[in-house]
């Protein structure tokens, strides 16, 4: 028995008009032409207003169709991100979803509540204190009065605002103002949650909070739907992607295949360290370096395969190499060590190699990583070269199962352990250890 | 034409290799007798130019919206300043003083016997301010609350109402000066006072009518915010307020009441100070004739705009 559908929309489009100017030069050259050109534009402005249609400034006029017969799918409690370049119609998209405008055509059924988050601060009052807000923005997101003061302290503690709640907003520190306004919107119940693009505010310690309560609140069996041009974010969040391209669906599925398709041809450009023109040449070269995180996009999802590929270019004719490959942090904390240190190849044969090296379970807690390599003779021999600083990945905690929210670093990896637990008897016996 | 969705095997939510086809049938939620709040599992269906039947459901589970809007207007106003209050006080009293002396005792205007000048005036400024203030807030409110309308769904039909509640408020405050000039002048209103409350909705809906009929219309066509003005400044010569309605001459008295504001005044006279005061009783039908048909067409007209308000304001 499939789960019941939460969100299905068919056919839809949204059109909207825009007005374009003729070009200067042609315009208004003389004052006979500026008249003749204002009684034009207030001829059709007339006409346009007695018949109804919307009033468009500029002198001609052009269809804009910001979506193009989109449909698709949301069953009941999954999450779903919308992933697409500026202007592919993700926020008109959402606004439909939320009734705030209308669609020219096609077809929405949502079942159950929906709230919305389009914007951090909604009906915000700058000269009504922080609790004064609380209340007002709850009214407005949609809860009522007996569910903010319920939920009332639990917002003010994720928002750690409480000294400052009788303070007018106009006075917070823009830190202040956006964890309070998404506190209040983190408190939303409804069955249908959707978000836009809203988790980029406040520090790291703040985004993993929020990103830990978008979690919780999918977790509960509501449908999420999320907008993010975040990557890793959604990676972590969601598990099926819509790609809008052009007001258009492009594709719907698997998140990493979405962002394989979102990014395109610059997916693995990141990822790629192409040797440059004018580096030191030497007997053994690295032409080129790739990186194959799991997920496209430069994102590694912790526990998954990570696969480094390296391109090495002989010069001269050379018997053993060692090669390691550190990754390193943004504070230059080293975590890994990779290495091989029996490469062999008799380079009068060939000249160029293809090295690969293959962690099945990277195990490094989420962050921002990059990598170093070194390419020497054994000690004692001739130190090749060292390439530095390439090919930066994040990695994001995948779905797995912890009760506590990701918090930025926590730890340095995640280890493999077994636990056992067995009862002790009641009576008390000291026992050699 | 619809995209099939492809199936792929995430854990926790399977997608259906053939597309389902929903057939709308809303089902009415499950009313659950431990909470006032319905479950909802009600299907909402979007589409272009329907009309929205749960519109006027939806109003009613918005009310605390409106509440809070409501006293959110109010709330405002007066933050950060000395007085604060006081000010509602100060307002009314300074235009009574103001047309007593000009009106009254410069321009010799005649008021019915028994009656003070000023008291006149001021029953008269009591509904004539708190139409001409809601005509204005309600006109400029969608405009003003234009962030709210862009990123947030709810009925926008409360928007112009709540904006006319801070006008209720300064009437509050100013009837109970009213009743402190009588006490003063030791006066008493006469028995149908009690009929106040009617005249009162009269006069709420004279300018809610035209008020959400100018909000809308501005949304889409911003000349028509200088159009409140105007009305408010003729519309002030036009009614009873500085003069008795008793001065306008016979040929011309139908003409004269189609202005509901005529009405609501003579009807706010009459039950505040009564004697001679009268109400002319087909004037008033033609008013609340008018009344209607402003109300009609002004919901009318905001009714169907609503939907476009997003992509216009």
């Amino acid at each position: 028995m499939s789960p019941p559908l939460a969100i299905s929309v068919e056919g839809l489009s949204k059109r909207y008009l825009l007005g374009h100017n003729a070009p200067s030069a042609d315009r208004d050259a003389t004052l006979r032409d500026g008249i003749v050109h204002g009684a034009k534009d207030l001829a059709r402005k007339t006409r346009d207003m007695l018949s109804g249609r919307q009033i468009v400034q500029g002198d001609t006029v052009e269809e804009f169709w910001a979506l193009r017969n989109v449909a698709f799918e949301i069953p009941q409690g999954s999450r779903v991100g919308i992933i697409g370049r500026n202007g592919a119609g993700k926020s008109t998209l959402l606004k439909l979803l939320s009734r705030i405008t209308e669609p020219t055509s096609g077809r929405i059924a949502i079942r159950g509540r929906v709230a919305s988050l389009l914007e951090v601060g909604t009906g915000f009052h700058p000269e009504l204190s922080g609790r004064e807000n609380i209340f007002l923005n709850g009214a407005i997101l949609g809860m009522s009065r007996r569910e903010i003061q319920a939920k009332f302290d639990e917002i003010v503690e994720f928002a750690e605002v409480n000294r400052f709640l009788d303070t007018p907003v106009k006075r917070y520190s823009s830190g202040m103002y956006v964890r309070l306004a998404f506190a209040v919107a983190a408190h939303l119940e409804s069955e249908v949650l959707i978000v836009d693009e809203v988790l980029a505010v406040g520090d790291a310690q703040f985004q993993a909070k929020c990103l830990g309560k978008m979690k919780d609140v999918a977790d509960s069996g509501r449908t999420v739907l999320f907008v993010s041009h975040n990557l890793p974010s959604i990676a972590a969040l969601t598990q099926t992607c819509v790609h809008l391209s052009g007001g258009e669906v492009d594709f719907i599925g698997p998140t990493g295949e979405a962002i394989e398709r979102y990014l395109g041809a610059g997916a693995s450009a990141a990822l790629q360290y192409i040797r440059p023109k004018d580096a030191k040449p030497s007997a053994l070269e690295v032409s080129a370096l790739t990186v194959k995180t799991s997920l496209p996009g430069n994102i590694q999802v912790n526990g998954e395969q990570f696969e480094v590929l390296i391109d090495i270019r002989a010069g001269k004719r050379v018997t053993r190499a060692c090669l390691s490959i550190q990754i390193f942090d943004a504070e230059q904390c080293n975590f890994v060590h990779l290495w091989c240190h029996d490469l062999s190849f008799d380079t009068a044969n060939q000249t160029a190699y293809k090295v690969r090296c293959v962690t099945p379970r990277l195990r490094l807690y989420q962050g921002k990583y990059r990598l170093r390599v070194f390419l020497d003779e054994p000690p004692g021999g001739v130190h090749f070269e060292t390439i530095d600083g390439v090919c930066p990945f994040e990695v994001v905690m995948g779905d797995n199962s912890r009760l506590f929210k990701w918090w930025p670093k926590e730890c340095a990896y995640i280890e493999d352990a077994q636990w056992t637990s067995s009862a002790i008897s009641a009576t008390v016996k000291e026992e050699a250890i | 034409m619809a995209r099939s969705v492809r199936s792929c095997a995430p854990p926790t939510a399977p997608w259906h290799a053939v597309r389902a086809t929903i057939r709308c049938t809303p089902h009415q939620g499950r009313v659950d007798p431990g909470r006032s709040r319905t479950v909802s599992t009600q299907t909402l269906v979007i589409e272009a130019g329907r009309a929205e039947r749960h519109y006027w459901r939806d109003l009613w589970r918005y009310r605390e919206l409106f509440a809070v809007l409501a006293w959110r207007d109010v709330a405002v106003r007066y933050k950060q300043t000395v007085i604060g209050l006081a000010w509602v006080v100060v307002q009314p009293l300074a235009s009574v003083l103001v047309f007593t002396i000009i009106f009254g005792k410069l321009a010799k205007l005649p008021a019915p016997a028994g009656v003070p000048y000023a008291l006149m005036v001021f029953a008269a400024l009591l509904p004539w301010q708190l139409m001409s203030s809601s005509l204005t807030s309600a006109a400029g409110s969608l405009v003003g609350n234009s962030g709210l309308i862009s990123k947030v769904y709810f009925p926008r039909l409360i928007i112009p109402v709540s904006a006319v509640m801070v006008c209720f408020v300064d009437f509050a405050v100013a009837l109970v000066v009213f009743a402190l000039l009588m006490a003063w002048y030791g006066l008493l209103p006469p028995p149908q006072v009690l009929l106040l409350p009617l005249f009162l909705l009269l006069g709420f809906a004279a300018a809610i009518g035209p008020g959400l009929l100018i909000a809308s219309l501005n949304v889409r066509y911003r000349d028509f915010r200088m159009l409140v003005p105007f009305l408010v400044q003729f519309g002030m010569y036009l009614s009873p307020v500085a003069y008795s309605s008793t001065v306008v001459p016979e040929q011309w008295r139908t003409l004269y009441y189609v202005n509901p504001a005529a009405s609501v005044i003579d009807g706010f006279r009459w039950c505040l100070l009564g004697g001679e005061a009268q109400v002319w009783w087909p004037g008033f039908g033609m008013g609340c004739a008018v009344t209607a048909l402003l109300l009609w067409v002004g919901v009318r007209q905001f009714r169907r705009t609503e939907r476009n308000f997003a992509d216009m304001i």
